[in-house]
């Protein structure tokens, strides 16, 4: 496949729902995501943003519609099969290998998926995510010695490491305090100057405004706004979502 | 034969077995569905239990049922005595349910083996039968074995019992809550480990029922455990694992396919029939007939 | 141990598992490290080989014996530890390979059958597999659980059929030394394969879904094709080791070939060495064979009972096996001196 253009649609959602019994998770929701753009999904707690990006990634498939990848539909495919696409992700609560070193961990990333390598190739890209992510001496380390936002680190790094096309952040700087935060903007500031294509779920409001070219925003499985960060945060429907009625 | 009067057979016939297999799915979904145990010495309970009503026939030669007075809570108070002593330890240092599911698998492995060999040390390796109520009743022209249909109507009093109690005592609530979700059920106070024993011991004393209904009309031999803990997990897994109308269902479906094996093909190839079924739902339709698929 | 599942909620194996070091993704060449273990692994195995000149008899039928179940317990860790889905059914394969050559023997050459078996063990185990591993591993290990009676079931059917009586006669000749090589060199090659797999893109693959196999699906992996790949392997092994085998009961049976013994103690040795470690269950063998030998010849009658009461004395005190718990003591101790040192350079600096 050819590398896509700059302004090319990267991903399209195309009136995707998801149901769960009676549940409306997500209902008819549309947007597009052009190349080298990045996006913020956001909205309250249990607007459906985590349904939606692993509708994407393909944990789950979704009741209707249809998701395509650089124009092929993905809905269908399994997670393992989209990956080889080239979507790669974090998830909300990091998931590490325990039993397997720092490096290794990064490593599994780039074995299998969008972009494959082996041996001394792969131990030098691995090292080389590392180090980009901001983690020095820790390659041999078990994974369980690492605080939390380095393993947040190593994540990313894994995610990385297959060269994706499309980037899944699901709440990637949740939990950190405000250095730590401070720094993992920084770092995606760093991925969105490289070009990458990349979709991020958070609720740091002073993310998404340095960070997101556009905005969707969800409540209670349905968009409610879409434009720049600017536009959608001062939407009276996006703060009513957020605060309630009271504080409109 | 004729087609017709095979027909006429597999269905009362399987019909019977099924029902009679419903006990000892029934059990297991309790242990399974309540207490989160895979119980691979299922099986062994219910040859145990067969092996006592034998042994409280020959000696005094009153029903079969009568002896559930005894076995029922003996393997009740059995059942309860392994949950706290064996079992316990393994939930309290599983870190999630995949791990107790390795664990209680090896741990109740086991636990089949130690079985097996008390068995075979009180009773030897020999086949057991005794005749009860083995006169023929006549259903729509036919003759069947009044055995089968009276272990049939035991194994129905006891599963609409069961069925009662659960549906519509706060005991049998509490039960069910924790079979849907232990974590939230622990937060209404409900006492988790306690009812989990309860359930395990529970399905232990309802297999062991069935064990007792099932020889009146089946011989058995201490080796035999497998095949029914297999059968149990056959149904219980064609059900759904948490439904027991589906428990049920499946039971009888269970029941008519073997028998219809065994009438049509050959009566040594009971548990391919098993395993043809076992296939089919693991093929099609993984969380079973009555399952929710997640 | 803890079943892989498709909810991602296996618990991992509590220390790196080492069936690949760290380095050992340097496909390209070996390390010196790795060319000395290589060395000494093949110096061990040709004194192991000596056995049959320096005895015959009772010794040699023991080291028949453990080579046996060296190479089924260790084709079953291949599969059952890195995945740490629970195979029980290892007699089902056993007996199948037993059973190819027990049928066959008449018709065709053993060596022919010897493949036979390894090939029927390898499409049954594909069966199994694609039916069983794309779920959550307890309908595996159910599974297997009745699958060694299934087939010896089908077997006495598909005998009865054909008209002939249930045993089979295997006569070749072969003496006890020769199938103490044969059984040898089939070890070795598990040792072999099993290592290669250990370096390979697949063995990383299943540490990943031994680990997390959300995070593995998510990287790309097929897990599904994965397992199976991994337990046609695992299986061929044990049809082949069936296979092997047969001459020396010289009558086949049923009950005998599929045996519910065969399948229990596998595990067992399995469990006891412990399965993270490729030479895990070869510590298992070796002491639990002389241990049944003994409890064989003092309590013939007790076996089932002791082999359920040591399976549960593994379970619950023992659960990563005697390596594991090795390994563990190891871990700690060295532990224990890491803060020992720590804790003098303190007071030196304190003084200094």
């Amino acid at each position: 496949m050819a590398e896509p253009m700059a302004g090319a649609v990267a991903l399209a959602v195309e009136a995707v729902s998801k149901r769960f019994g009676g549940l409306v998770a997500v209902d008819t929701i549309s947007f597009d995501l052009a190349q080298n753009e990045v996006l913020g999904l956001i909205g309250p707690n249990g607007s459906g943003k985590t349904t939606m990006m692993n509708m994407i990634s393909g944990a789950l498939k979704p009741t209707s519609g249809a998701i395509r990848l650089h124009g092929n539909e993905i809905s269908r495919l399994t997670p393992a099969q989209i990956a080889i696409m080239g979507v790669a992700r974090t998830f909300q609560i990091v998931r590490m290998l325990p039993a397997m070193t720092v490096l290794e961990n990064v490593a599994a990333g780039g074995v299998f998926g969008h972009d494959r390598r082996w041996g001394a190739e792969l131990d030098e890209h691995a090292r080389g995510l590392l180090r980009r992510v901001g983690l020095q001496e820790t390659d041999d380390a078990p994974i369980s010695a690492l605080t939390y936002i380095d393993q947040k680190r190593v994540e990313l790094a894994r995610a990385l490491a297959s060269n994706p096309k499309l980037l899944l952040l699901d709440e990637w700087l949740a939990g950190l305090n405000p250095t730590e935060l401070k720094t993992g903007i920084a770092l995606i500031e760093k991925l969105r100057g490289e070009g990458r294509t990349i979709i991020v779920v958070e609720h740091v409001m002073d993310a998404i405004r340095s960070l997101c070219d556009r905005c969707v925003v969800m409540s209670g499985g349905v968009k409610i706004a879409e434009g720049t960060p600017r536009e959608v945060l001062a939407d009276a429907g996006v703060i009513r979502a957020y605060l309630g009625d009271a504080d409109a | 034969m004729q087609p017709g009067a095979a027909v006429m057979d597999i269905l009362i016939i399987g019909l019977l077995l099924g029902g009679t297999y419903a006990l000892m799915a029934m059990g297991l979904q309790l242990q399974y569905g309540v207490a989160r145990i895979m119980n691979l010495a299922n099986g062994e309970i219910l040859v145990a239990a067969a092996f006592g009503t034998f042994w409280f026939f020959t000696a005094t030669k009153v029903s079969p049922f009568v002896s559930l007075i005894g076995i029922v809570p003996l393997a009740f108070a059995l059942n309860w005595a392994v949950y706290r002593v064996l079992i316990l330890p393994l939930v309290r240092r599983a870190k999630n349910q995949g791990q107790l599911d390795v664990d209680s698998i090896l741990a109740t492995f086991g636990i089949s083996f130690i079985f097996i060999g008390i068995l075979l040390h009180v009773f030897g390796g020999d086949y057991l039968s005794y005749s009860y109520l083995a006169r023929p009743y006549v259903i729509f022209g036919e003759n069947y074995g009044l055995n089968r249909i009276a272990a049939f109507l035991g194994s129905a009093a006891i599963c609409i019992g069961l069925y009662v109690w659960l549906h519509r005592t706060r005991a049998g609530l509490t039960l069910r809550a924790v079979a849907v979700n232990p974590s939230a059920a622990g937060l209404v106070s409900i006492d988790v480990e306690r009812v989990s024993a309860l359930a395990f011991a529970l399905g232990g004393a309802v297999t062991a029922a069935g064990g007792t209904l099932l020889s009146m009309f089946l011989t058995f031999d201490a080796s035999l455990g497998v095949l029914f803990t297999l059968k149990a997990l056959v149904i219980v897994i064609m059900g759904g694992v948490s439904e027991i109308r589906g428990a049920i269902i499946a039971s009888f479906i269970l029941g008519l396919a073997e028998t219809a094996v065994a009438i049509l093909v050959d009566p040594g190839l009971t548990l391919a029939a098993a395993y043809v079924l076992f296939l089919a739902i693991l093929l099609l339709r993984p969380e079973g007939l009555f399952g929710r698929r997640v | 141990m803890s079943v892989g599942d498709t909810s991602g909620t296996a618990a991992p194996p509590a220390r790196p598992s080492e069936m690949a070091t760290t380095h050992a993704r340097h496909s390209s060449g070996l390390s010196a490290n790795e060319k000395r273990n290589l060395a000494v692994c093949a110096v061990i195995f040709a004194m192991v080989a000596t056995l049959p000149m320096m005895s015959d008899g009772y010794w040699l039928s023991i080291g028949v014996s453990i080579a046996m179940y060296t190479v089924l317990a260790t084709s079953w860790m291949l599969f059952s530890g890195p995945t740490n889905y629970i195979s029980l059914g290892t007699a089902a394969f056993f007996g199948i390979g037993m059973y190819v050559v027990a049928g066959g023997i008449d018709v065709l050459p053993y060596p022919a059958l010897v493949l036979l078996a390894g090939i029927a063990g390898a499409v049954f185990a594909a069966i199994v597999g694609l039916a069983t591993l794309r779920i959550a591993g307890v309908y595996f290990v159910i599974f297997t659980l009745g699958m060694a009676e299934l087939i010896r079931q089908i077997v006495s059917w598909g005998q009865a059929k054909m008209g002939s009586q249930a045993g089979l006669y295997v006569l070749t000749g072969m003496s006890d030394a020769a199938l103490y090589w044969l059984l040898l060199s089939l070890a070795a090659l598990v040792f072999l394969v099993g290592w290669w797999i250990g370096r390979s893109r697949l063995g990383f693959a299943l540490r990943i879904i031994g680990n997390d196999e959300v995070v593995a699906v998510h990287s790309g992996i097929n897990t599904a094709r994965a397992k199976v790949i991994l337990f046609v392997i695992s299986s061929a092994f044990a049809s082949v080791t069936g296979a092997f085998v047969a001459p020396r009961y010289s009558y086949v049976e049923p009950t005998i070939a599929f045996s519910p013994f065969i399948s229990f103690q596998v595990v067992i040795m399995a469990l006891l060495g412990g399965v993270h470690r490729l030479w895990g269950p070869l510590v298992g063998v070796i002491p639990f064979t002389l241990l049944w030998e003994l409890i064989n010849a003092s309590f013939p009658r007790q076996t089932t009972l002791l082999l359920g009461v040591a399976f549960l004395l593994i379970v619950y005190l023992i659960p990563h096996g005697v390596v594991g718990l090795v390994e563990d003591l190891l871990r700690q101790r060295n532990l224990a001196l890491g803060r020992l040192v720590e804790m003098m350079r303190g007071r030196k600096n304190d003084n200094g």
